[in-house]
């Protein structure tokens, strides 16, 4: 394990620069992760950004990456896959490594994770996020990948290297860096089955017997990343300084809910970034 | 602080028929929320010294714990009381997650 930092930041959207902005200007160490590409790059046209009459989602999305950059910031492109606050910190598991952290500030957008049926009552009992956490477990067994990520293909194969016997689900057309020995099926998966462990799952009109089920979205779930967390109507339920239930775990921008907008992500990761700092800054005091 | 690693199916056996409350970590070294879980654990045995045993079980290594309890998914941390399963916890879980588990089932 490396250093304990101050702060890490989950999403580099306008909320999560802001925030990594904001805590660099006051003196305190961080990491910033993202794994999905920004939505805002993709629009056309912004014209309610103060200073930026007519400019493209990718323009300033730029200029945004640009000042982190300046700053000396840069974005790690990796997943995180879980955080557990551990008395006055929190261990932070971006895709294996484990982080160290004082505060962590949740600004990965607005989560699209729409669960099916029986993921949540098969989680941990064959439905599973990470396939290099369990993949393991299912050596020799039947492991459906369901690609909904530019990192399904990578895990898919590690699987097969690993020894799982590998049947590899996507909407899109089969990968070409996919393992030839990886079945491969095209569709979406519609439900999964199980009494008290993953038996099937079901993908149009077929349905695949499995042992386990990998679906590796771009992003996690935020209640699925932190335990006990709190939401409200969807979102993730936060204070006035932008901390939410959880003591220590702060959230920015449009996972905090509407309006999903430029200038309040900006303003929510600058909030979020100083209280942050603050309480550092008072337990160094006592 | 007490650890137990129990070496066999038979060690493992003992242990959770001689002492009232067990509390079992299955782990393995390449999972990293297992690693994320270690201090946790190492806390409890801390915490619970004297009250509660405390073991790890690689997976790897005791494959026939693993598929005696079913463990699909890694750190499961499960309470034997008086030998039998008693309460069980998936994933990586905060500290009171653990302490009320057990609070629940000390007499």
């Amino acid at each position: 394990m490396s250093d304990i930092i101050d702060v890490a930041i989950i999403g580099a959207g306008p909320a999560g620069l802001s925030a990594a902005v904001n805590t660099l200007a006051r003196g305190k160490t961080l990491r910033l992760f993202s794994s999905s590409e920004n939505y805002l790059a993709k629009a056309e046209r912004i014209d309610n950004h103060l200073g930026f009459y007519n400019i493209s989602g990718k323009e300033l999305m730029n200029r945004f990456v640009e000042h982190v950059n300046t700053m000396n910031v840069h974005i790690e492109n990796e997943k995180v896959v879980n955080i557990l606050p551990f008395y006055d910190h929190f261990m932070v598991n971006i895709n294996g490594e484990i982080v160290e952290a004082k505060k962590v500030i949740l600004a990965m957008g607005m989560s699209k994770v729409k669960e099916i049926p029986g993921e949540s009552k098969l989680l941990g009992n064959g439905v599973s996020y990470c396939a290099t956490c369990d993949g393991m477990l299912y050596r020799n067994k039947t492991a459906v990948v369901w690609d909904q990520s530019k990192d399904a293909t990578r895990e898919a194969n590690f699987l097969n290297e690993i020894g799982v016997k590998v049947i590899f689900v996507s909407k899109n057309e089969q990968p070409k860096e996919l393992n030839p020995n990886i079945e491969f099926i095209s569709g979406t998966i519609d439900e999964v089955n199980g009494n008290t462990k993953v038996e099937s799952v079901i993908i149009g009109d077929k349905i695949i017997k499995t042992d386990a089920v990998f679906m590796l979205r771009e992003i996690v779930a935020p209640t699925a990343l932190i335990d006990g967390l709190e939401l409200d109507g969807g979102f993730i339920a936060v204070n006035s300084s932008m901390e939410t239930n959880i003591e220590g775990v702060y959230a920015a921008g449009d996972c905090t809910g509407k309006p999903l907008q430029i200038s309040k992500a900006v303003s929510e990761g600058l909030i979020a970034a100083q209280d942050a700092a603050k309480k550092i800054d008072k337990i160094k005091l006592k | 602080m007490n650890i137990l690693y129990p070496k066999n199916t038979k060690e493992f056996d003992d242990i959770i028929k001689k002492d009232k409350l067990v509390l079992v970590d299955f782990w393995a070294t390449w999972c990293s929320p297992c690693r994320m879980l270690a201090p946790v654990i190492e806390k409890i045995a801390e915490q619970y010294e004297g009250k509660i045993t405390v073991l790890k079980v690689d997976v790897d290594d005791q494959q026939e714990l693993a598929i005696r309890y079913g463990i699909q998914s890694i750190p499961t941390v499960t309470l034997f009381k008086d030998g039998n399963v008693a309460a069980k916890e998936i994933g990586v879980k905060p500290l009171n997650s653990f302490t009320s588990m057990i609070e629940a089932n000390i007499a």
